[in-house]
């Protein structure tokens, strides 16, 4: 009967071991499947024609898989929307853990944060009914679709990762760096941009590569408010031209292909591509915030 | 000196109008959406589009609900069960390093990559199909960082005299993990679950190939193995595909999968909220 | 300095030890703990005399905690910390593989320095060890919480409310609830660690109060910074200082006329 207990206690224990490396498990299984799905493509194209090829037309006999419309693509839309939420995003974290009343903060924070709640599919809802159409009207625009309308609502998408590990970055240096810059005469102001945001730059820097991540990774918005055309972008105007990023194309493609075929798997190699992109941002990240000692919730 | 002193306070005013400016741009787009959602969508919203299936959502909120209550199921007792060895049991060192690390990766893989593998995995090498089933467990992969990490801040947050308290009175660990330290972690891991599941309704790409289809004639699945109509999908569908679909109706089913997702997350907030009042040791 | 301490070693193992009259309950040989690389105890061996209370006092950091920690085993918690020599309990060595941990900890209760209810009924918490032990049957469940309360000498202060949540008891009440607790799993010892650090004056004549009534039936070792509190309640005392049992005798004699210089200038206030 005890020996019964205690034998059942070591299963459970040893199962709970088990599910402890699960994550790890899924990395690997997520590598490992991409790759045995994506690779069988370089049987009809190698990896630098593919990479450098400027066509995509997957249906073209033979099939035309040049990546470098939708890497440029998600470069645009990414970089887009990065030069709106970073200043924006830094701005409000060092509103909320500087100069706030904590109140204030207390509220103020899960407002922000309700905007990572919002699901996708309702960004880009709003975006192709509403603002796309508006915008296009304002600007003058030919059409409601385009570059920077991705960017302008994947920077608010992307804001809340930014604010909220940059906030606890701030927030991580400690009170006395503060209090010696005060006592020395400097304002608040002085403060916050000679001692306390230098001295949380590297969590910050983390921050903004999560919240890279983020936008790059974003699917739904894109493929529903950029117009998905496959060309290179050139120069600045083709912010306000459409274009169509990894994302999107394996949304948009991956309903209609033969399973199997070059097409199916270059889409997986996309996949592919942009997992290896997030990794190593992500990996990039934990490394900064671990070599510093930002603790992220 | 006076001149330069008041040039730096006139800089510290300067930037703090622009900090509250930003703060103010950030908060925009949350009025923004609610507020716009709900002017456009309670038009369009009524009893019997909500519980129609022919023109209505039933389907898709049938599907949601299945979809959604499946993905707690799977990934509940794998989440909490990572969470208590990372807390109860893993010593810190290297190896607790490498699983925290692809806990994070795994939160930050891209949702579509996780349709690539739900598709590749489930639908394909297992044999589900384009199925119920396979966006379920697809979904529940793609929550499992959260409810993991949710857990264990639960976990952790317990005070460590509970625990020596239980075992110095001859309870094994696993005694205690049950009868102490897990029904006082759980106020805190039902928060997490209910922010992940608020997360799995609302997400479209990882069930594009794995589970969503738009069916009028025969839309609720009687299996597991059958496809499903979701709402994030069906909002998709009806914003790219049906043109000449009255708006109003476009902007009532936004609105519904609005107030889901929205709602699990409030109804997390306010629980959360609660807990802190409540507790203490 | 250091040839007292060699002299002292010498003198606890030649006889400044007095063997405790009645059957021996606890006793180390040669024990000394390590925290990964720091030692925290040096080669102690004592007896510790059955149905008695011996109260443990030195400096903070000293190691006491530790100690009393080896005869329950709670060290086996904290990573990469390790015993050498032997604890006896009753004659058997628990440190060996075959050691049941969990036996142990049942036979050797402990109460913490601060009160720590689980946050459940006060009916739920004394009832939580013999659940464990499998006991079911509601009535048989009462009296335990029953007598074990009334051990505890709380009883009539909480028997209308026993199924209000502990956390709610004040502070004492707390700590003579987590005494009930132990109690409640009938162990032979009680280690105490400081139990009445987190009381008011009041609370603390209370407890003393108890340990006086529950030594009858129990092995005592507490662990305690109040000198008078060691002089009141126990018969025997320890004197440690930085991880060396300095000298162990009758209370008497340690408070009276210690042979240690140090134990002397420590109980005269000698020491920070
Ligand atoms: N978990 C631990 N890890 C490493 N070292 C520890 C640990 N616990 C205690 N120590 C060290 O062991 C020594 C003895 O500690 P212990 O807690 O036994 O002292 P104590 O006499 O109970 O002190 P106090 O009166 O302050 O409670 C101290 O130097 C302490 O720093
Ligand atoms: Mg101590």
């Amino acid at each position: 009967m005890k020996l019964l207990k205690a034998a059942r206690e070591a299963i459970i224990e040893r199962l709970i071991q088990v599910s402890g490396f699960l994550a790890v498990l899924f990395v690997i299984l997520i590598l490992a499947f991409l790759l045995r799905d994506a690779l069988p493509v370089l049987k009809t194209v190698s990896l630098g024609a593919m990479l450098g090829g400027d066509r995509w037309s997957p249906s073209a006999e033979p099939p035309k898989l040049g990546l470098l419309p939708m890497l440029l693509g998600s470069l645009y839309v990414t970089f887009g929307a990065l030069i709106l939420a970073v200043p924006l995003g830094l701005a409000c974290a060092v509103f909320l853990s500087e100069v706030a009343p904590p109140a204030l903060r207390e509220i103020l924070k899960p407002v922000v944060e309700l905007l990572a709640a919002v699901p996708s599919v309702i960004f880009g809802f709003l975006g192709l009914l509403l603002v796309g159409p508006w915008l296009q009207e304002v600007l003058g625009l030919p059409i409601g679709q385009f570059a920077a309308l991705g960017s302008l609502i994947l920077a608010f998408m992307a804001l809340p990762t930014i604010v909220s590990v940059s906030e606890d970055a701030l927030r991580a240096v400690p009170q006395a760096f503060r209090h010696n810059s005060l006592a020395l005469g400097a304002t608040e102001w002085q403060t916050i941009a000679r001692v306390t945001f230098p001295a949380a730059r590297s969590g910050l820097l983390a921050a903004v590569l999560l919240g890279m991540g983020r936008a790059i990774g974003e699917t739904m918005t894109v493929l529903m408010v950029t117009g998905n055309a496959p060309v290179i972008p050139r120069g600045l105007e083709a912010f306000v031209r459409p274009v169509r990023t990894m994302t999107a194309t394996i949304a948009s493609e991956m309903g209609e292909v033969a399973a199997g075929s070059a097409h199916y798997h270059a889409l997986f190699m996309i996949g592919l591509l942009l997992l290896l992109i997030t990794l190593a941002v992500n990996l990039a990240a934990a490394a900064i915030v671990r070599r510093t000692g930002v603790v992220r919730k | 000196m006076r001149d330069h002193r008041f040039r730096t306070l006139l800089a510290q005013n300067a930037a703090f109008v622009l900090l509250w400016l930003a703060m103010l741009l950030a908060l925009a787009p949350v009025l923004f959406i609610i507020l716009t959602m709900l002017v456009k969508g309670l038009p369009g919203l009524s009893w019997s589009f909500l519980t129609s299936h022919e023109a209505g959502m039933l389907p898709s909120i049938v599907g949601t609900v299945l979809l959604v209550l499946l993905t707690g199921l799977i990934t509940t007792p794998l989440g909490v069960a990572a969470a208590i060895y990372l807390s109860e049991y893993a010593r810190p060192g290297p190896v607790s390093r490498l699983i925290r690390l692809a806990i994070l990766n795994l939160a930050g893989v891209p949702s579509v990559v996780y349709g690539l593998f739900g598709l590749a995995l489930f639908v394909t090498w297992l044999h589900m199909g384009r199925s119920l089933l396979a966006g379920a467990c697809t979904l529940a992969l793609l929550v499992l960082p959260l409810i993991i990490s949710a857990s264990e801040e639960a976990l952790r947050q317990l005070p460590r005299g509970l625990r020596e308290g239980s075992l110095a009175l001859g309870a094994t660990r696993l005694q205690t993990i049950r009868r102490v330290v897990l029904p006082n972690a759980l106020p805190g891991i039902l928060t997490g679950l209910i922010l992940a599941l608020g997360r799995a309704a609302g997400e479209t790409a990882p069930i594009l190939f794995t589970a969503a289809f738009f069916s009028l004639t025969d839309p609720f699945p009687s299996k597991l193995t059958d496809p499903i109509m979701a709402l994030p999908y069906q909002i998709y569908v009806m914003a790219t595909e049906i043109p000449n679909l009255p708006p109003e109706q476009k902007w009532a089913g936004a609105l519904v999968l609005l107030v889901v997702t929205l709602g699990l997350n409030l109804g997390a907030i306010v629980i959360r909220a609660r807990l802190r009042k409540k507790t203490r040791w | 300095m250091s040839t007292d301490i060699v002299h002292s070693e010498a003198s606890i193992s030649s006889g400044n030890i007095h063997l405790p009259e009645g059957p021996i309950c606890l006793e180390t040989r040669h024990l000394s703990m390590f925290y990964s690389s720091t030692q925290a105890l040096f080669d102690i061996s004592v007896s510790l005399p059955a149905n008695q209370i011996t109260a443990l006092i030195g400096p903070s950091g000293c190691g006491k905690s530790s100690f009393l920690r080896c005869f329950n085993r709670m060290n086996d918690l904290i990573e990469d910390s390790r015993v050498e020599g032997q604890v006896l309990l009753d004659d058997v060595d628990i440190n060996t593989p075959h050691t049941d941990v969990v036996e142990l900890r049942r036979k050797v209760g402990m109460v913490f320095q601060a009160p720590n209810p689980f946050p459940m009924s006060i009916f739920d918490n004394i009832a939580y060890g013999p659940r464990l032990q499998g006991i079911r049957s509601a009535s048989r469940l009462e009296e335990i919480v029953e007598s074990s309360l009334r051990a505890a000498a709380l009883w009539e202060e909480v028997k209308a409310k026993l199924h209000d949540s502990a956390l709610a008891l004040s502070g004492g009440q707390q700590q003579r609830m987590c005494i009930a607790r132990a109690l409640a799993v009938e162990p032979e010892v009680l280690l105490m660690d400081e139990p009445c650090s987190a009381l008011d004056p009041t609370a603390t004549f209370h407890i003393e109060e108890l340990m006086l009534e529950l030594k009858k039936r129990y092995t005592i070792v507490i662990v305690t910074h109040n000198m008078y509190q060691a002089s009141r309640v126990s018969s025997h005392t320890g004197f440690f200082m930085l991880g060396e049992l300095v000298e162990f005798d009758r209370t008497e004699v340690i408070f009276e006329s210690p042979t240690d210089r140090r134990t002397d200038d420590y109980i005269r206030g000698r020491f920070g």
